[in-house]
């Protein structure tokens, strides 16, 4: 038995896609990025982790449009001669990668959390709740923040910069999930009062079928929604804690670590380590956005 | 006579819950001292003989059980005493404070720039939605929640500083003495270095409090009250400022005061990028180098903050709404 509402969830994808070229140009633009991120070691010209594989000599290049530069190096290099494009090539995949595997973390826990409280109620209900505005009044990037400077006061940068993509993940995944139960649980409010709710519990169905092809198929929307500006919240974290020293080393670094090493240089005129990463970073940011809000208008009835 | 009761019990519940908190708070902070910090280094340095550290070590009593310490350290904080930076060989809290004017008055002017603009832009988006201007306004809105504060500091300052080279881009410039407040609001150096690092600050806060200001104000419009102002013949200005606006202001009240760790957050970003001396800066610096009595005095001090912002919070919105229920709390 096909739960109802799955398939019109898919082709209002594409509806709301169809309805907002700005969204629709974000998604193209997402989808260009993510693959050139994913593909990084068949694309980039050099390995940026590998150390051996950049000179010295080949230092604080300009990108290829500008005077001095070397044709080698299409966005000029950084202060030890590593190329920044494939720099920003490999640093977007751990930004990406972080960002979805913290908000994977985040759906783990918030989904099954929202849809117990939504359709158990009673006690369960109000434990969930009270502990999401618990934490939700704990502010993530601050309580990031402090997490990670405490590993890094107590393992020293070395060690933390071993563990810092679990870590990060971990630190950014655990914070927000109460986005998750929320939606999950008012989802779940509104279907579990629904006709074929109660017709399929009548018919002897248990709570746990119940849960997992009736309800869970039937609140996806909303939570792709959530979802996807959780991703930009994410990636915007990492990036945060990474320019403060707190997540990627210099080493393996991320968007925010390039921005964070380039900034270093911007005051002796070597703008380009920290603004072309800045920019790829606010763009990956504001399509992300974008394509959240086109799904908000698209899939939130309420707001229609 | 009922409600002025209710109203006391409310307040020192919600004292004891803050209290309890900032307990909570001292015994994190506690932990994470004796987990990570060494305090004869804070004494002695780290060249001293095992023996001679040994004797200290009992003479100090840090071969007490944990119990005993964690009274100890409650005691000491409770007389303001939280121990001694590694770095600056002073006591943390003393340390900490000198840094506090420098941040206070960069959410100040930071503040001002978001009150000032966040209210009639709000306002204008929500009395109007369909002009063009509360459009564009709402488009900018979603730009700068997508830009890290972080990347607006640093592109303003590759425009104005680096090339421009108008304004400054780090440190406070000049600053006065008023007694212990270590000031940077009567020079005009120090006006001019806080320029770019409030607006900075400003651009991330903004965006959030321009929706937050229309989504309070299109709730209260569209309610019962405001049709009978309006039936009796209100002016449009009157309704939407002496009416809407101030009902209105209790979710922002109470919003704003949630989000005060998200704002402690913003601002040690700003100050990283514009090297501000003020307490987040501190902060990063304690933990590269690792100076654990800084660290967890900084922790105590933002959990102090936190937990007295969150209290006059829920205490106001009680003040400006009595509505509220004071059971149900």
């Amino acid at each position: 038995m096909k739960a109802p509402g799955a398939a019109t969830a898919s082709s209002s994808f594409l509806a709301a896609g169809m309805a907002r070229p700005g969204a629709m140009l974000a998604g193209l633009v997402l989808a260009l990025i993510a693959i050139a991120a994913s593909f990084a070691p068949l694309i980039a010209p050099q390995n940026p982790f590998d150390l051996t594989s950049f000179d010295v000599l080949d230092a604080n290049l300009p990108p290829a449009w500008l005077p001095g530069s070397d044709p080698r190096f299409v966005l000029g290099t950084d202060a030890q001669g590593r190329d920044l494009f494939s720099a920003i090539l490999y640093g977007t995949r751990i930004s990406l990668l972080v960002g979805l595997l913290a908000v994977a973390i985040q759906a783990a826990i918030g989904i099954p959390l929202g849809l117990f409280a939504g359709y158990l109620g009673g006690r369960i209900d109000t434990i969930v709740t009270r502990l999401a505005d618990i934490q939700l009044s704990l502010s993530t990037l601050m309580m990031a923040i402090i997490v990670l400077a405490l590993f890094r006061a107590g393992l020293g940068g070395e060690s933390l910069s071993q563990f810092a993509v679990p870590l990060l993940v971990v630190v950014i995944g655990l914070a927000e999930w109460p986005y998750f139960a929320r939606t999950a649980r008012a989802a779940t409010q509104v279907e579990s009062a629904k006709d074929y709710i109660r017709a399929a519990r009548a018919l002897g169905a248990s709570d746990r079928t119940v849960l997992r092809r009736h309800l869970l198929p039937n609140i996806t929307s909303p939570l792709i929604v959530v979802a996807t500006t959780q991703v930009a919240g994410a990636i915007m974290a990492e990036a945060a804690l990474s320019f403060l020293g707190l997540g990627m080393s210099v080493t393996k670094p991320s968007l925010g670590t390039l921005i964070r090493s380039g900034y270093d240089l911007l005051f002796s005129g070597a703008w380009w380590g920290t603004v072309i990463p800045g920019l790829v970073l606010v763009v990956v940011l504001i399509a992300v956005n974008l394509i959240g809000d086109a799904l908000r208008d698209a899939l939130d009835p309420r707001l229609r | 006579m009922k409600a002025l009761v209710a109203g006391l019990t409310f307040f020192a519940k919600r004292l004891a819950q803050a209290l309890l908190v900032m307990l909570a708070i001292l015994g994190i902070a506690f932990a994470v001292r004796s987990a990570l910090g060494d305090p004869l280094r804070e004494i002695m340095g780290e060249a001293v003989p095992a023996s001679e550290r040994a004797a200290l070590k009992e003479q100090l009593g840090l071969d007490a059980p944990w119990p005993v310490q964690l009274a100890r350290y409650l005691g000491d904080a409770a007389r303001g005493d939280f121990g001694t930076s590694y770095i600056y060989k002073r006591p943390t809290l003393d340390v900490i404070l000198a840094k506090f004017p420098a941040s206070f008055e960069l959410v100040f002017a930071a503040s001002l720039i978001v009150l000032a603009l966040s209210l009639p832009a709000g306002i204008y988006c929500a009395v109007r939605p369909r002009d063009w201007g509360a459009k564009l306004v709402l488009g900018l809105s979603i730009l700068g929640i997508s830009i890290p504060v972080f990347l607006t500091g640093i592109f303003l300052i590759s425009i104005f500083s680096v090339w421009l080279g108008w304004l400054p881009a780090f440190g406070r410039g000049e600053t006065l003495r008023l007694g212990a407040w270590e000031t940077g609001l009567l020079t005009l150096d120090g006006l001019w270095h806080l320029i770019l690092p409030a607006l900075t600050l400003s651009s991330i806060m903004l965006p959030l409090f321009i929706r937050l200001v229309r989504g309070a104000m299109l709730d209260e419009l569209g309610r019962d009250y405001v049709r009978t102002a309006r039936a009796k013949g209100a002016g449009h200005l009157r309704v939407w400022l002496r009416h809407a606006l101030r009902n209105a202001l209790l979710p922002l009240v109470a919003v704003g005061g949630l989000q005060i760790g998200t704002f402690l957050a913003y601002t040690l970003l700003t100050e990283t990028v514009f090297q501000w001396p003020g307490m987040g800066f501190l902060f990063l610096e304690a933990v590269t180098r690792a100076d654990v009595p800084l660290i967890t005095t900084y922790l105590v001090a933002v959990g102090f903050l936190f937990v007295v912002t969150n209290t006059i919070a829920d205490i106001v919105s009680l003040w400006l709404d009595p509505r509220i229920s004071i059971e149900a709390t």
